[in-house]
C-alpha cells in the first residue's frame, strides 16, 4: 500500500541566516512559477508552495520521502542560485509533521516576523498560495494545510493584541500625537531640516490629513524640494520661531551642534496660540530642542530617546499578545493532525465500515418492530442479507483505496470518499 | 416602590464591576453589558422618582437623602447624555460608582418628616434644588473627566506610558468634554441662585443675605464664570482649565454640605 504524504518545511530566515544568505537565495516573483514548474516534475514531491520575502525564503512541500525531499531541495537551491550549498546550509532548517504545521501557522500569524504582529506578512503568504494554486502544485494537504493557516493568522489578529501598539520612531510620533490632538486632521505640522526618519513621520502625519505643512531647511532649495514632495510651503530658516505660533506639531531633525529652539523662543507664543497644545518631536542628535521646553504648560517635548522607549514599551506589549498567539496556534495545530491523521486509507476504510454498519443496525431495528409476525430465523436470515450487502457495496472502493499507483491523488480520493460519507468528526470539517 | 429603589443600587453596582473589568481587560461585551446594566438603573431610578411625585405630589428635593437620591440620577442622565457625543467608555468606571454610592448613602440616610410648604414657595424650592442638582450633576462629571485629563496629561508629560496612557482617550477629547459639562452646567448653577434668591424673598423677605451658605454659593459661581470667561476670551484649556474645574467643584460640595449640615 503507498504511503501518504508528509508536510514538511525547509527553509531560513532573519533568525537563522544573516542578510548576505537571505538575499543570495531570495527568489523573484518571476522565479516563482520557474521553481515550482521545476519541482513540479520531481517524482518526491507531490505538493509544493514558495515563499520568498526578504525576512525568509521557505519551500512547504508535501512528500513521501521527506529525507530524499529535503536533500533535492538543497541540491534546487544550490542549483538555481548558482552558490555551493555549503554556503546556505547552516542556516537552514527542517521541519516536518506538526512541527512543519505549527511553523506555517506562527508564520502567517506574524508570530516569526521580525516585526512580531507585522500585518504584510499574511498578504504575502497568500499571494505565495496564489501562485503555487495557479501552478497547480497545490494539492488535499496543502490547500487545506493554506487555508487553515489564514483563519489562524485571522483569528491570532483578532482574539489578541499583536498589531495594536507602535513599534516604528514615525508612528509613534503619530500615536502620541493622536493621543494629544484626537484627530490629526487639519493640524499644521512644521518640519525643521530633513532626513529620513523625520520625512517618514511627516508622510504619516500628512496620510492622517494633517496639513498644512511648513518646511524650513538651511538651504532654502532642499526645503523646497521637501515641501514639494508633502505638497507643503517652504518658509526660511529664520523664519521658524514665528510659525510656532501656527504649528501643532513639530518635527526637528537638522544636523546643528546646539539647540535650534530654546525656552526663551517661547514667550507669548502659547498666548499668542490660545494655549493650544504644541508638540515637538526632536528626532535630532545632538538634539534640536531644549528638554526644558516640556515644562511649559501644554508643550510636549519627545526626544529620540523618549520614541525609543514608547516603542520598547509596545514591544514588551506585543510579545505578551504573542504569547497567547502561540497558544491559539497550537490548538490549530492539534486541529489539523486529526484531519490529517484520517486522511489515510485504513481509518477511513474502517470508518466507512462503521458508518455503514451503525445504518444497518438502526434500520434493521426500525424494520424488526413492526414486523412482529417474523420468526427467529427470518430475522436471522435478513440480517444476513443486509451484512452481505454492505460487504459487496465496499468491496469496490476498498480495493480501489488499497491500490498501489495514483501516487499523489491518494489523498484526493480519501479526501473525497470522506466528504460524500460525512466522515469527518463535526468540529474537523472545512470551513 | 422599594423593589425599585433596591433593583437601582444593584443596577448601579453591577454596572460599576461591568466598567471596571471593561478598564481592566478592554473587552467590548463587558462594556456593553456594564452599559446596558446602568440605562436598566437609570430607567428604574426614574421610575422610583416618577412612582414617588404620582402617590404623593412630590418631587424628592427635600433633605439630604432625597438630594442625593436625585442628584445620582441627575449624573446617570447627564452621563448617558454626553455618551451620545463623547462615546468616553472609561469615564463610566467612575460615573457608576458615584451613583451608586450617592444612591447607597441616601437610603442610609434617616428621613426627616416633610414640611409641607405652601404651593406657590415649594414650587420655587423645587425648582431652585432641581437646577442646582443638574447643575451639580454636570459639574461632576467635569470633575471627574478633569481628573481623568490631569492623570493623561501627565503620561504624557512625563513619558510614562502605561496602564492609563493606553485606556484614556486624546487630552484633546477629554478638554472638549469638560468644556461642554461647563457650558451645560453653568446655565443650571445661575439659574439655581436664581431662584434661591427668589424662594428667599418670599421666605425671608430678602434676596440676599450674607450667610456662608450664600456667600460660598457666591464664591462657587464666581469660581465657574473665571473659568468660562478664560475658556471663551483667552482660549483657556487643557491642565489648567482641568484644575480649575475641579478646585470649582470642591468649593462646589462644600457649598452643598453647608446647605444641608451647616
Amino acid at each position: 500500500m503507498v504511503e501518504k504524504s508528509e508536510i514538511v518545511v525547509i527553509g531560513l530566515n532573519h533568525q537563522t541566516a544573516p542578510v548576505e544568505v537571505r538575499e543570495r537565495l531570495a527568489f523573484s516573483s518571476e522565479d516563482n512559477p520557474k521553481v515550482l514548474q521545476t519541482m513540479r516534475q520531481n517524482p518526491y514531491v507531490d505538493e509544493v508552495v514558495l515563499f520568498s520575502t526578504c525576512n525568509r525564503v521557505e519551500l512547504l512541500v508535501a512528500t513521501k520521502d521527506i529525507s530524499k525531499a529535503v536533500e533535492m531541495v538543497k541540491d534546487f537551491f544550490a542549483d538555481f542560485k548558482k552558490t555551493p550549498r555549503q554556503s546556505f546550509e547552516q542556516a537552514l532548517y527542517v521541519y516536518d509533521g506538526d512541527e512543519a504545521v505549527r511553523h506555517i501557522f506562527r508564520v502567517a500569524a506574524s508570530l516569526d516576523s521580525m516585526v512580531v504582529g507585522e500585518p504584510q506578512i499574511l498578504g504575502q503568504i497568500k499571494e505565495s498560495y496564489q501562485e503555487a494554486s495557479s501552478n497547480r502544485t497545490c494539492g488535499v494537504i496543502l490547500n487545506r494545510l493554506m487555508h487553515r493557516s489564514f483563519s489562524v493568522a485571522k483569528r491570532v489578529r483578532t482574539e489578541t493584541g499583536i498589531g495594536d501598539h507602535a513599534v516604528s520612531i514615525s508612528y509613534a510620533a503619530v500615536e502620541l500625537g493622536r493621543k494629544i490632538f484626537g484627530q490629526l486632521e487639519g493640524k499644521a505640522v512644521l518640519l525643521i531640516g530633513a532626513g529620513e526618519m523625520a520625512e517618514l513621520a511627516v508622510e504619516h502625519l500628512v496620510t492622517n490629513r494633517a496639513r498644512p505643512i511648513f518646511v524650513a531647511n538651511r538651504t532654502f532649495e532642499r526645503g523646497l524640494e521637501i515641501a514639494e514632495k508633502f505638497k507643503g510651503t517652504a518658509i526660511r530658516f529664520e523664519e521658524v520661531h514665528d510659525y510656532l505660533k501656527q504649528a501643532d506639531i513639530v518635527i526637528s531633525s537638522t544636523g546643528a551642534p546646539h539647540y535650534i529652539l530654546v525656552r526663551g523662543d517661547f514667550k507669548g507664543v502659547m498666548r499668542a496660540r490660545k494655549n493650544r497644545p504644541l508638540f515637538l518631536i526632536d528626532i535630532a542628535v545632538p538634539r534640536d530642542i531644549e528638554p526644558e521646553i516640556n515644562r511649559i504648560t501644554n508643550v510636549y517635548v519627545y526626544d529620540i530617546d523618549d520614541l525609543k522607549n514608547a516603542i520598547q514599551e509596545n514591544i514588551e506589549e506585543r510579545r505578551k499578545e504573542a504569547r497567547r498567539g502561540e497558544r491559539l496556534v497550537d490548538e490549530a495545530v492539534v486541529q489539523f493532525r486529526r484531519w490529517f491523521e484520517c486522511l489515510d486509507v485504513v481509518p477511513t476504510i474502517v470508518a466507512l465500515r462503521e458508518k455503514l454498519e451503525e445504518i444497518r443496525q438502526a434500520e434493521i431495528k426500525k424494520t424488526f418492530a413492526s414486523l412482529t409476525s417474523a420468526s427467529e430465523e427470518d430475522r436471522a436470515a435478513v440480517d444476513r442479507l443486509t451484512v452481505s450487502l454492505i460487504k459487496k457495496i465496499l468491496h469496490d472502493p476498498t480495493l480501489f483505496l488499497k491500490q498501489r499507483g495514483h501516487k499523489d491523488k491518494k489523498s484526493l480520493y480519501v479526501d473525497i470518499i470522506r466528504r460524500l460519507f460525512d466522515l469527518d468528526e463535526p468540529n474537523n470539517r472545512e470551513p | 416602590m422599594s423593589l425599585l429603589f433596591a433593583l437601582t443600587i444593584a443596577c448601579y453596582i453591577a454596572s460599576s464591576l461591568g466598567y471596571h473589568g471593561y478598564v481592566l481587560f478592554q473587552k467590548r461585551p463587558v462594556y456593553r453589558v456594564a452599559s446596558i446594566l446602568l440605562w436598566m438603573g437609570f430607567l428604574s431610578h426614574t421610575g422610583v422618582i416618577l412612582l414617588q411625585y404620582f402617590e404623593v405630589r412630590h418631587i424628592p428635593v427635600q433633605g439630604l437623602h432625597e438630594t442625593l437620591f436625585t442628584f445620582g440620577w441627575a449624573v446617570v442622565g447627564v452621563f448617558l447624555i454626553l455618551q451620545i457625543k463623547f462615546h468616553l467608555m472609561v469615564l463610566g468606571a467612575l460615573v457608576a460608582p458615584l451613583a451608586a454610592l450617592s444612591v447607597i448613602i441616601a437610603s442610609i440616610l434617616p428621613i426627616p418628616p416633610v414640611e409641607v410648604d405652601p404651593l406657590l414657595k415649594s414650587l420655587w424650592r423645587t425648582f431652585h434644588i432641581g437646577t442646582l442638582i443638574l447643575g451639580n450633576a454636570a459639574f461632576a462629571i467635569a470633575f471627574l473627566v478633569g481628573i481623568l485629563y490631569l492623570i493623561q496629561e501627565k503620561a504624557i508629560k512625563d513619558k510614562k506610558r502605561g496602564f492609563f496612557f493606553r485606556r484614556l482617550p486624546s487630552l484633546k477629547l477629554l478638554d472638549s468634554m469638560g468644556y461642554s459639562c461647563l457650558i451645560a452646567g453653568f446655565p443650571m448653577l445661575t439659574l439655581g441662585i436664581i431662584t434661591g434668591a427668589i424662594y428667599a424673598q418670599m421666605v425671608l423677605g430678602r434676596f440676599w443675605s450674607w450667610g456662608h451658605k450664600e456667600i460660598f454659593a457666591g464664591i462657587t459661581w464666581l469660581v465657574f464664570a473665571a473659568l468660562l470667561h478664560e475658556r471663551l476670551a483667552v482660549g483657556w484649556q487643557g491642565r489648567r482649565a482641568a484644575i480649575m474645574t475641579i478646585v470649582g467643584f470642591v468649593i462646589l460640595v462644600f457649598t452643598f454640605f453647608l446647605r444641608f449640615l451647616g
